[in-house]
């Protein structure tokens, strides 16, 4: 029964947002808490020479001031640095050893009663360093890459390039008409309103619970325990409410680490808050360098693709997605040729932002499919339709279900497509121009074993449990949603419990895997509890349910149901008290078996209007809809906000954002958000969401796909094409901004 | 973030006495720029002076048909004072145009005037900065400079004075109040800012030991045919690349007089009376104001990254004219370029 699933069902935690009474990880309070406050390096490579923390010391308040040289101990291994989703290479570790991998790098750490004091001593500190030459350049490095080897088989390293098809140079050769660009995507950083933060708790025993802000309070968990060579389970990370992190808390954070560090060295609790320019030391979206060709013969249908792509990634650990495949999945080609290189500079290691790859290698070829749409003097959408793959030809296999016709179709309409005319500069509202954009997007629809576990008490109360987390998403919300139905539970029944990591296993919250995978697990062990039930229920003296097995009876009402006849029904009450239990407790894992048969995936179609003044280059993005087929939708409130909130981010990638780098010095310089921009309400008008009805039936029982990237992916493209439809200007590196138009 | 002792001053004078007393202290009235500089670093003031509760904080109305405000008037309440909105619509618009609601809730007048550049390179400790390391290079010039000066730069600093209030009280002839150990004196508005020249450390030509009382508006404020445009890289909460201030009159469709101010291209706000003296007489055409452009840009420089400061200004300029000469302001409310 669905009462509540698809429903737009506000946030079972907006209360307590609202009234600040959830807590996030750095307004957690313990008795005589100490705080921290980091020291940056001022290069972005060499050596620590000296360190003169006797000022710093000298500050009533402090309690310490750790450095590389008086830390207590940390593994000497690189594996014991990684963590569940680190990529290949040496992990960084903060206040390991004198080098410095990247500026604002922490070198020092200081601790003291009041955060206000530990801040003044920071700055008291003295380092002078070796220093040595260093590259924070894309640019300067492309020639200096190396490249990753393509794969035969994608479900080997789904991150590598996939395997080339066909004969592309030749066919390239002797298509009819060809299109090729090079693009380019700045790095770009996550910006989370909240700070990252860490509350460290030392307790009895020298155990510690850790308040973090994480997306996998047991990745964390395990990580530090690992790093500080401590019983794993004198070490409890708690994240019950996150504020934004976008895949920047995927891997355990430094200040976690530093935390820790001041917290055993004091045997006393420590917070440390990062400052929102700290924050820019961590992780970011690679930068991205593309080469795409596409060749074409005269009835529309694309001969070749090449995408080569060129990404960022630190001096220590290769981080990369599958930047250069997505083609394979959209458009139709029997000949395509993939590479991709790593550049090595000296910054942090790039991560996983919003739709990782997705977002810069579909902005890329969404660009150059619309380039080519004009070169043949096509309707961009037509061309799209005529190059439609109803196959990942990559694994040569069908889609569970690809709804991709339905976003199109029912996008343009509402967009009103079909009143565009073609040409450029070809629209004008007064002095504005005004241009029409479209693009593809496509995400995956990922799944992961994960363990749910559910209490339900004779009183018709239950509690979901797992250790995942709600990063803002609204977890909590679809959690309970799934829950009330297959508990067959009013809503206000149920309690849910995530971001602890002594909850049952779930993986850290990301690639949009926990809404399918966490509703799945819920429904598994709701299953076992509803067995359960029954069985006490046949213990029952004449009981009308004897004769049916758990899959004949639903749990309705607090009542378990025959599903062949409604009268006959127990209550949940009667059956625990004949039963002489007042609870039933069930934990099972929800394991997806993926028998290789199909490829799962979302995709959108996102359409663009923008108005830009034709003699000064402002550029307003005043409409944008976004056609959506993620599959089953779980809450329309929650999803449409999603996808809202991708198109916005969408805009600021599109004309916005860049973190901005001095070379000569390696540093960042934007690093504050008033200087790094992302839009602000002014420069957001009409959002329509557009959910396509998707069934499927193969990618999971309950047919849930995730909703967490797609919605930012296309936006960028098609907000481009937009520019280009208005101006006839094609700007080609973002963000697009106004002095671009003018070149 | 230094430690730093904490007074209130209890009059103008008393103000004067105590940072005469400790030239390392400043005085703080909203603190939206000076403590975000010292949480940075960048300024490490051994006492902050707290003016923000000294009676500065009236609009009231001179002998001489203008309007005198106190140094302590939130820039929000001044927007939105009935006198400025109606007389001075050019003030009010340029405020509105800049920061958020929040932050100009709690800017002073007096503060505005005097808020420290946004160059990067002045913000991060870890770099050589003239402004705040007077001595130690100009990281910008060979640097990112796409938000720097294109007019008025020095080989030791090409910062721009971020204000969009500046840009107006300058094209309105306003005067600057200041009291100081040596008494009270009047500022031009044109004279209130500086150049950086080899003393880039130095914004303003305010004196040591002075504070600013108030800021007097003559009685022309251009109400008729006026506009604040302002042109930056998000549609609101930006710093401007180039913003125009404009206020002419005129007598049918000749100007009879004008004013011309430019924010976001120079050390101070830029007003440069050729290009007006090159409006007046003339009708106000696309072609007069485009020469206008010329003359105001013709010694404009720029840099790798902020030569296109030079022809936006230029557009800017023309667009800010044609609107002020139709009576249709740029609104604040509205992001479309009227
Ligand atoms: C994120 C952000 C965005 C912004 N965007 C814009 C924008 O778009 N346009 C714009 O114009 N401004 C913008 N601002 C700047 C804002 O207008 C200034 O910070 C504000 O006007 C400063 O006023 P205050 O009273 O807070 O000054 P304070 O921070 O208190 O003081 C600033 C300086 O002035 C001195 N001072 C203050 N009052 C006096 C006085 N009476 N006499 C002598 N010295 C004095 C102080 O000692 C200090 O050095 C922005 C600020 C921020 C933080
Ligand atoms: S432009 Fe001025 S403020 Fe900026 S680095 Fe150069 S000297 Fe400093």
């Amino acid at each position: 029964m669905t009462t509540y699933i698809g429903t737009a069902t506000s946030r079972i935690d907006g209360h307590a947002k609202v009234t600040g009474t959830a807590k996030y990880a750095a307004e957690f309070n313990a008795p005589h808490l100490a705080h921290a406050s980091v020291v940056g390096s001022t290069i972005a490579r060499g050596r620590i020479a000296r360190i003169d923390t006797s000022r710093a010391r000298s500050v009533p308040g402090v309690l310490a001031v750790l450095t590389h040289q008086n830390r207590p101990p940390m593994a000497s291994d690189d594996s014991a640095y990684k963590d569940d989703v680190a990529p290949e290479g040496a992990p960084f570790r903060p206040l390991y050893n004198d080098r410095i991998l990247f500026s604002d790098q922490p070198v020092a750490l200081v601790v003291a009663e009041e955060p206000e004091i530990a801040r003044l001593a920071a700055s008291l500190v003295r380092v002078e360093y070796h220093v040595d030459l260093h590259v924070t350049d894309v640019h300067r490095q492309r020639h200096s890459t190396f490249a990753l080897e393509p794969v035969e088989r994608l479900d080997d390293n789904p991150f590598a390039p996939p395997p080339p098809r066909g004969q592309p140079e030749h066919s390239l050769a002797s298509a009819d008409m060809r299109h090729r660009a090079e693009y380019f995507v700045p790095i770009e950083h996550h910006n989370p309103m909240e700070l990252y933060a860490s509350t460290v708790v030392f307790e009895d025993e020298g155990r510690l619970t850790i308040y973090d802000k994480t997306q996998g309070v047991q990745n964390v968990q395990r990580y530090v325990a690992s790093v500080f060579e401590l019983d794993p389970s004198h070490v409890r990370v708690m994240s019950p409410f996150v504020g934004g992190a976008f895949g920047s808390g995927l891997r355990p954070q430094y200040q976690v680490v530093l935390a820790v560090l001041a917290s055993l060295s004091l045997k006393r609790s420590v917070r440390l808050v990062l400052t929102r320019q700290q924050m820019y030391g961590l992780g970011y979206r690679p930068a991205m360098l593309q080469e795409i060709e596409l060749g074409i013969n005269a009835h529309g249908a694309l001969a070749a693709i090449t995408h080569e792509a060129t990404t960022v990634t630190s001096q220590h650990e290769n981080y990369y997605r599958q930047e250069t495949g997505w083609s394979g999945l959209l458009y139709r080609s029997e000949h395509a040729r993939y590479a991709h290189k790593l550049a090595r500079l000296d910054l942090a290691t790039s991560c996983d932002m919003r739709a990782p790859s997705a977002a810069t290698a579909v902005y890329a070829l969404e660009c150059a499919m619309d380039e080519l749409a004009v070169a043949l003097k096509l309707d961009p959408l037509e061309l799209r339709l005529r190059c439609y793959s109803e196959r990942d030809q990559h694994n040569d296999r069908p889609y569970s279900s690809k709804g991709l016709r339905d976003c199109y179709r029912r996008g343009a309409e509402a967009f009103g497509w079909s009143e565009r005319s073609p040409e450029p500069r070809s629209m004008r509202d007064g002095t504005e121009l005004v241009g029409w954009g479209m693009a593809t997007g496509v995400w995956e629809a990922l799944q992961v074993p994960i363990a749910v576990r559910i209490a339900l008490t004779a009183n018709g109360h239950a509690e979901i449990a797992c250790a995942t987390s709600d990063i803002g998403t609204g977890t909590y919300t679809i959690m309970a949603q799934v829950a009330a139905d297959m508990l067959g539970l009013p809503l206000d029944n149920i309690t849910v419990r995530i971001g602890d990591s002594t909850l049952p296993q779930s993986p850290v919250e990301g690639g949009s895997w926990i809404a399918a995978s966490v509703s799945n697990g819920i429904a598994t062990t709701a299953q076992a509890i509803r067995a359960e039930l029954l069985h006490l229920a046949k213990a029952v003296p004449g009981s009308p349910l004897r004769d049916l097995a758990p899959d004949d009876v639903v749990l309705l009402d607090g009542r378990l149901v025959s599903k062949r006849d409604a009268a006959h029904a127990v209550s949940i009450a009667d059956v625990m008290r004949h039963g002489g239990v007042d609870r039933i407790e069930q934990e099972k894992t929800a394991s997806f078996h993926h028998t290789g048969a199909h490829s799962h995936n979302t995709h959108s179609a996102v359409f663009a209007e923008v108005k830009v003044d034709e003699q000064i280059g402002i550029i307003r993005v005043t409409r944008v809809v976004s056609a959506v087929a993620g599959g089953r939708i779980l809450n329309a409130k929650t999803a449409r906000s999603q996808i809202m909130g991708g198109v916005v981010w969408g805009i600021g990638m599109a004309l916005h954002e860049e973190t901005l780098i001095d070379h000569t010095f390696g540093r960042i310089m934007n690093a504050d958000i008033a200087e790094y921009h992302v839009p602000v309400n002014a420069d957001v008008h009409d959002i329509e969401v557009i959910f396509v009805d998707e069934p499927d039936g193969i990618v999971n029982p309950l047919g849930i796909k995730g909703l967490g990237e797609i919605g930012i992916v296309g936006v960028a493209a098609a907000i481009a094409n937009a520019v280009h439809h208005a101006t006839g200007k094609r700007v080609r590196d973002l963000p697009i901004t106004l002095d671009k138009l003018q070149r | 973030m230094i430690g730093f002792q904490y007074s209130r001053a209890q009059d103008v004078a008393d103000a004067v006495r105590q940072i005469a007393a400790e030239p390392s202290a400043k005085f703080i009235a909203g603190g939206t720029n000076l403590i975000d500089l010292m949480k940075q670093d960048v300024e490490r003031p051994s006492r902050l002076i707290d003016i923000s509760r000294l009676p500065l904080r009236s609009v009231e109305e001179t002998a001489s048909g203008g309007l005198r405000i106190g140094a302590l008037v939130p820039n929000a309440d001044l927007a939105y004072h009935p006198l400025i909105a109606q007389r001075y619509p050019m003030l009010a618009s340029s405020i509105l145009a800049g920061a958020s609601a929040q932050l100009r809730n709690m800017a002073s007048t007096g503060g505005n005037l005097l808020q420290r550049t946004r160059c990067y390179y002045f913000y991060d400790t870890a770099t050589p900065c003239n402004k705040r390391v007077p001595g130690s290079g100009c990281s910008a010039i060979a640097g990112l400079n796409r938000m720097h000066a294109i007019l008025g730069t020095s080989e030791s600093c090409i910062a721009t004075h971020p204000s969009d209030m500046c840009v107006a009280l300058v094209a309105l002839d306003a005067t600057v109040h200041v009291a100081g150990p040596a008494g009270a004196r009047v500022i031009a508005f044109a004279d209130f800012h500086r150049l950086p020249g080899d003393e880039p450390q130095r914004d303003t030509t305010l004196q040591d030991g002075e504070i600013v009382t108030a800021v007097e508006l003559p009685e022309r404020g251009f109400s008729a045919h006026y506009t604040y445009l302002k042109i930056r890289d998000r549609l609101s909460y930006a710093f401007a690349l180039v913003s125009v201030a404009a206020g002419l009159e005129l007598e049918g469709d000749r100007i009879k007089d004008a004013r011309l101010a430019l924010g976001g291209v120079a050390h101070k706000p830029w007003r440069d009376p050729t290009a007006e003296t090159a409006l007046r007489g003339q009708p106000a055409s696309q072609a007069t104001f485009a020469s206008a452009a010329t003359i105001l840009l013709r010694d404009a420089k720029g840099y790798e990254h902020n030569r296109f400061k030079i022809d936006l200004a230029r557009r800017a300029i023309v667009r800010a004219l044609t609107q002020a000469a139709a009576g249709t302001p740029q609104l604040q409310s509205s992001k479309k370029i009227a």
